[in-house]
């Protein structure tokens, strides 16, 4: 099995120098630093949320109110800075929005023992239609330099190394993978969450308080939903009830396409990490083409379908049930 | 006899809306606003039913309304290109249309044994797509639309709109499969504990594809009446509406574990959300308020059906588990 693994992973691989390489010779300025750079805005807030949803997805469950969430952090920060608050008010009252949301669906799903995947899709509308009714057809502007840099700064400009052209927040997103994999792959919480995927009750009953993980896996989403509000909102520089619309199936996309099994149990983080650069630097691409975004997300609508496919394709016929 | 409680105490809270609204605003509760908010759910009614038989089999289909989209967009280009189409061709067409889309959903299920949740998400985004690569990012407005569709929704035979005619045929016809037709029944066994469906002699693969085939023609011809009551077409119509029917089902009592869940239930819950959606601009709230509302009526309700269901003992296992 872990052999299988490592086979999906290389296939990644392999396909994300195939792409640099064809759009590279295809488009002019696509192989430039600055290029690859700037590419990783698109996708740093969304891999932050894949990380987190593939961890819920390898345990099992599923966060479909993970961009709501976002938007509600977004909010919140928006309204604190309203209310005078400064800078570190602020991503408080984010990352305690998020923990809230998240700690909401978590308690839904734990204590009413109800299919996440319907409490989120609940959650959802909840969380969309309260950042709606707060804001309307308004928009909050006006945030700090501060969190303007923080969503579009490099990582040189900060350290004073300006040839270090990496942005801070792809320098985030790197970072929280290496978090998220060290957790998921190195520490017994992580062999936990592939065994509460697998089976549930079994889990339970080898003494494992799935309750407890699963509860704390919501809270870990809302978080990061928050980190990347925060990122987010320090980039565009507004809130608008409609922030980050759609997000949780990129994410959702980023996860099956990276290897994690969509009935849980299964996946890696590296996985994971290069389905995102491969769906960000893929669209990047087609953006300086001249794509429209729409055809984009039928592309990788497709791809999604093609990615679960073909490892059961290459694994030969299966007798059903 | 549970569920007729659960669908009794829905009709009463339904009822108790209605009239807490009309005591303040007597306009709501008069014939006209009524068949208004019939009008208004005929076409969330006929992708409920399609739905609802999806989910009876343990599965979901995110693509209805991408495909309701995908369908009206084709229906909308095919009847400005050749205005000699009459009604029946361009219903049958839209069928044709839906129907196969959703055999496209159907066949990655079953040949590849793949979950329906991650599917479904794929050919949503696959056929919203779709759209704009057949309409090369245009709308088609008022004025292209061929007239026959634009009629249809507008047609009244006895006294009723000819939309709320064309929902009550289908919710009438999903009834009586339900009920008493083999393949109705064996939905609900095949949803209630597939293996044993299988063991039992019932042709999952056939009747998996039957499911998404009917969700897939019945959102096609949602696809076209929409189209028509509307006079529009472009790429994001109805987008996320997939999350309203869903939600219709769920407050419905139908079961997103599969094998639970009545046609009469189903049509309370499309009535629900009919009903507040159609209270909330007579009382003044703003309509912003819409999609909060609906998220906590959807927990609620998954939470009382869960009750429900843990009541019934049929998660022996989970249970032991709460005490230990």
């Amino acid at each position: 099995m872990t052999n299988a693994f490592a086979m999906w992973e290389r296939l990644l691989l392999a396909l994300l120098v195939l792409l640099l390489a064809g759009f590279g010779l295809g488009i002019d300025g696509f192989m430039t630093p600055y290029a690859l750079a700037d590419s990783t805005f698109n996708f740093s807030e969304k891999g932050l949320l894949a990380l987190a949803m593939a961890l819920l997805i390898v345990a099992g469950e599923i966060d479909l109110s993970i961009a709501a969430t976002l938007s509600l952090c977004s909010l919140a920060m928006g309204l604190a800075m309203k209310a005078g608050a400064g800078l570190p008010l602020m991503l408080l009252a984010a990352f305690a929005t998020g923990a809230a949301c998240g700690a909401l669906n978590g308690w839904l799903v734990t204590a009413w023992r109800l299919p996440s995947i319907v409490v989120t899709i609940g959650s959802l509308s909840l969380y969309r239609g309260i950042a709606l009714v707060a804001l309307g057809d308004q928009a909050i502007t006006g945030y700090p330099e501060a969190l303007s840099v923080l969503g579009n700064g490099y990582l040189g400009d900060l350290v004073g190394l300006p040839w270090l052209i990496v942005p801070i927040e792809f320098a985030i997103l790197l970072l929280m993978a290496v978090v998220v994999g060290t957790l998921l792959h190195r520490t017994v919480v992580g062999r936990r969450l592939y065994a509460i995927g697998a089976n549930p009750v079994a889990s339970r009953f080898s003494g494992i308080e799935v309750d407890r993980h699963r509860f704390a896996l919501f809270v870990f989403a809302g978080l990061m939903a928050a980190l990347a509000a925060v990122l987010l909102t320090g980039r565009i520089g507004s809130t608008r009830p409609n922030i980050a619309l759609g997000w949780e199936l990129d994410a959702v996309t980023m996860v099956i396409l990276g290897g994690v099994a969509i009935e849980g149990g299964r996946g890696s983080i590296i996985g994971v990490l290069l389905a995102t650069l491969l769906l960000g630097l893929f669209t990047f691409a087609l953006g300086m083409a001249n794509v429209s975004g729409i055809v984009m997300a039928m592309i990788v609508g497709v791809l999604l379908i093609v990615s679960m496919v073909l490892p059961r394709l290459l694994r030969g016929p299966r007798v059903l049930l | 006899m549970k569920g007729l409680h659960r669908e009794i105490a829905l009709l009463a809270i339904i009822v108790a809306i209605a009239l807490a609204v009309g005591v303040r605003a007597p306009v709501f509760l008069t014939w006209h606003n009524a068949l208004d908010i019939a009008n208004d759910s005929a076409i969330l009614a006929i992708l409920v039913m399609g739905q609802m038989l999806v989910l009876l089999t343990r599965g979901v289909d995110l693509s209805a309304a991408s495909n309701l989209a995908l369908t009206g967009m084709l229906c909308a280009l095919a009847g400005r290109a050749m205005p000699q189409l009459g009604v029946v061709p361009l219903l049958l067409l839209a069928v044709a249309i839906g129907t196969l889309l959703g055999l496209v959903n159907g066949w990655l299920i079953t040949t590849f044994e793949l979950p329906p949740i991650v599917v479904t998400l794929g050919t949503l985004s696959a056929y919203r797509g779709a759209i704009f690569v057949a309409s090369q990012g245009a709308w088609i407005s008022d004025h292209q639309i061929h007239p026959a569709i634009k009629g249809l929704p507008r047609e009244q035979w006895l006294g009723l709109p000819a939309l709320v005619w064309i929902a009550a045929v289908v919710v009438v016809a999903m009834a009586v499969f339900l009920r008493w037709r083999r393949e109705g029944r064996e939905l609900y066994a095949l949803g209630g504990n597939p293996h044993a469906a299988a063991y039992v002699g019932i042709p999952l693969r056939r009747r998996l594809l039957l499911v998404y085939a009917v969700s897939g023609a019945l959102a096609g011809l949602a696809g076209l009446l929409w189209v028509g009551r509307y006079a529009i077409a472009f790429t994001e119509l109805a987008a996320g509406y997939e999350l309203t029917v869903i939600a219709a089902c769920v407050i419905g009592g139908v079961s997103i574990g599969g094998g639970i869940g009545s046609v009469a239930g189903a049509v309370l819950g499309v009535l629900f959300i009919g009903v507040v959606n159609g209270a909330l601009p007579v009382i003044q709230v703003s309509p912003f308020w819409q999609q909060a509302i609906a998220g906590v009526v959807i927990l609620v309700s998954v939470a009382l059906n869960a009750g429900a269901q843990r009541r019934s003992g049929r998660q022996i296992l989970e249970r032991r588990e709460v005490a230990a």
